[in-house]
């Protein structure tokens, strides 16, 4: 593996849903330990590719390559376990098991999935992995609560602290910030920049100026087609993107 | 939280009701033991035992997966078969019939709980429900073996020689006390995966199938494995019960059994470690009861079933947790 191999990337991604397609022979790298926004208006097939990148669906057509291994196909629980982990758009946690348990059985699942025999209160290295993840994202003081009590905001830290559990080497977030408080999204957006020194994270996002400050490279899909990549400023220098989403911004 | 405050009578209970939630095994233990002396007669004890151990296996996939079978008559059936056809047609010693019972029940599971789990909701409890009323027919069928329609009778194990001592299963409170070894067993067994990380797993498929795939869980395998044990639970208390009878009803493996199992786990609460064993003794109870009064018992219970389902939706026993613990 060469060093400049990227550790997660598409190669002629088709996805089509009976006549209608969705995503069109989009082929995109992600490099290591960067932080990759894809935007684009409504409809451009941003879901699409995260679903495709995640594991939720394999493609229609083309590759998906981890470590420059086509995985394509495989089935959803392998991606976590390979290092692919994801956080839902919509939130999506276990309501009625606590705080702590919703991030312990995510620690839990990428070593003892069959323990018939173990109590589970004996995991202590699962349970301080746990307790260490939620500080992370800084809820440590919510750990005896059902999940199904927190705020709309400290359920999405919640799941980002579940998708960190399989120590993920690449950490996909689908509009992570959506339907928060302004105050909400600060908190996880430093959360974000905390946990991508550590892996590579790849979003999609709708607020164009988060997106703006925080991406190392964002990626530009319209109508389902590829339309430009490059760092922030380079984006907003872009005639095309200027043209996709002002241009629909007038009407 | 403080404990300065006067004792309030709800929280006196409630201590009482976690401390039985601590060593919940225990606890049915100790009722179960006391159990046959306040009962009419030990058969209405041995019965409600079997049938408590059947609700709580079927339990697993219910309340603790979260996938309603309809098909669980076929797991009971079939350990009861088994045994049956061991001890009549082979020959065979009780315990060995009982292993084959169990066994026989896992497998039952393991092939119609493939054949099944690639489907949810509505259309598992539908496909579970076709398979078991093939099972149902292929025993039906299978006269010689069965015995079809008449069930298979002798199935008579009279005395057990322990070596240092001997049980008599022709006497009623020796016959309980036997089953209630088995059924102990299993329940500390039951426990034990309950608290396990494979029962946290189980949770979490529950709670969220989605989110449980993308933190890595093999959803569909986890649904097969714990309807795999739920059968070898089920298979046990079958067993159990042609040993209790000394025959082997073809009724076991009709729907109605199915449906029956359905309601002990609703009746007694489903999410709950004692509820279904709370509803087999409230079923049994009040079938006993009724009987005697009307041969119009199956009226009287399901009314009775439907005020629980209208007014106590968490059953017998999870309406009793959330009062105290209110």
């Amino acid at each position: 593996m060469s060093h400049d191999t990227p550790i997660l990337a598409v190669r002629g991604a088709t996805m089509r849903f009976g006549g209608f397609t969705a995503l069109s022979n989009v082929t995109a790298d992600f490099p290591v330990g960067e932080l990759t926004a894809i935007i684009g208006p409504n409809g451009a097939g941003k879901s699409t590719l995260f679903n495709i990148l995640s594991g939720a669906f394999p493609p229609t057509e083309g590759e998906v390559l981890f470590n420059g291994t086509n995985v394509a196909g495989k089935r959803q629980h392998h991606f976590a376990r390979m290092g692919i982990s994801k956080s839902f758009q919509i939130t999506n946690v276990f309501p009625e098991l606590s705080v702590q348990e919703n991030v312990r059985v995510a620690v839990q699942a990428m070593t003892r999935r069959f323990d018939l025999w173990t109590p589970r209160s004996r995991y202590r290295e699962m349970i301080d992995r746990a307790v260490e993840l939620l500080r992370v994202v800084g809820l440590e003081n919510h750990r005896g609560r059902l999940a199904s009590e927190l705020a709309h905001g400290e359920q999405r830290s919640l799941e980002i602290a579940m998708a960190m559990a399989c120590e993920p080497k690449v950490l996909l977030l689908d509009e992570p910030t959506a339907g928060m408080s302004p105050e909400e999204t600060v908190g996880v957006i430093d959360v974000i920049l905390t946990l991508a020194k550590s892996c590579t994270i790849i979003l999609v996002e709708h607020k164009m100026k988060l997106v703006m400050d925080i991406s190392d490279q964002i990626l530009v899909l319209h109508h389902g087609e590829f339309l430009a990549k490059g760092a922030p400023h380079e984006i907003r220098a872009n005639d095309e993107v200027k043209r996709v989403y002002l241009g629909e911004g007038r009407k | 939280m403080s404990d300065t405050a006067e004792p309030r009578p709800k929280a006196y209970w409630s201590r009482i009701v976690d401390a039985i939630a601590r060593h919940r095994a225990l606890a049915v233990l100790v009722v179960l033991l006391i159990f046959p002396f306040v009962l009419p007669y030990e058969a209405l004890a041995s019965n409600i035992v079997i049938f408590g151990l059947f609700a709580l296996g079927f339990n697993l996939v219910f309340g603790y997966t979260g996938v309603l079978s309809f098909g669980h008559a076929a797991f009971f059936g079939v350990g009861a078969y088994g045994t049956g056809i061991a001890i009549v047609h082979l020959g065979l010693p009780w315990w060995v019939a009982m292993l084959i019972g169990v066994l026989a029940a896992g497998v039952t599971a393991m092939i119609m709980g493939a054949l099944a789990i690639r489907t949810r909701g509505i259309y598992f409890a539908m496909v579970t429900l076709a398979l078991a009323q093939c099972v149902y027919y292929i025993v039906y069928q299978m006269k010689g073996w069965s015995g079809g329609e008449n069930g298979l009778n002798g199935v008579i194990v009279g005395q057990i020689d322990l070596g240092f001592a001997s049980i008599d299963l022709l006497d009623p409170m020796q016959k309980y006390f036997f089953t209630l070894t088995f059924v102990a067993l299993a329940i500390f067994i039951f426990s034990r995966i309950l608290a396990s990380g494979f029962g946290a797993v189980l949770e979490a498929v529950r709670e969220n199938e989605d989110r449980a795939r993308a933190c890595g869980y093999d959803v569909r395998l986890t649904k097969w494995l714990a309807f795999v044990i739920s059968g070898l639970f089920c298979g046990l208390a079958g067993a159990l019960n042609a040993i209790h009878l000394s025959v082997v009803p073809i009724e076991i493996l009709h729907y109605h059994m199915s449906g029956q199992v359905v309601m002990m786990a609703l009746l007694g609460g489903m999410g709950t470690f004692f509820g279904p064993f709370a509803g087999a003794i409230v079923f049994l109870l009040l079938e006993d009861v009724v009987t005697t009064m009307t041969t119009h018992w199956q009226l009287i219970l399901g009314l009775v079933f439907m005020a629980c389902v209208l007014f106590f939706p968490r059953g017998v026993w999870g309406s009793v947790l959330q009062w105290v613990r209110r």
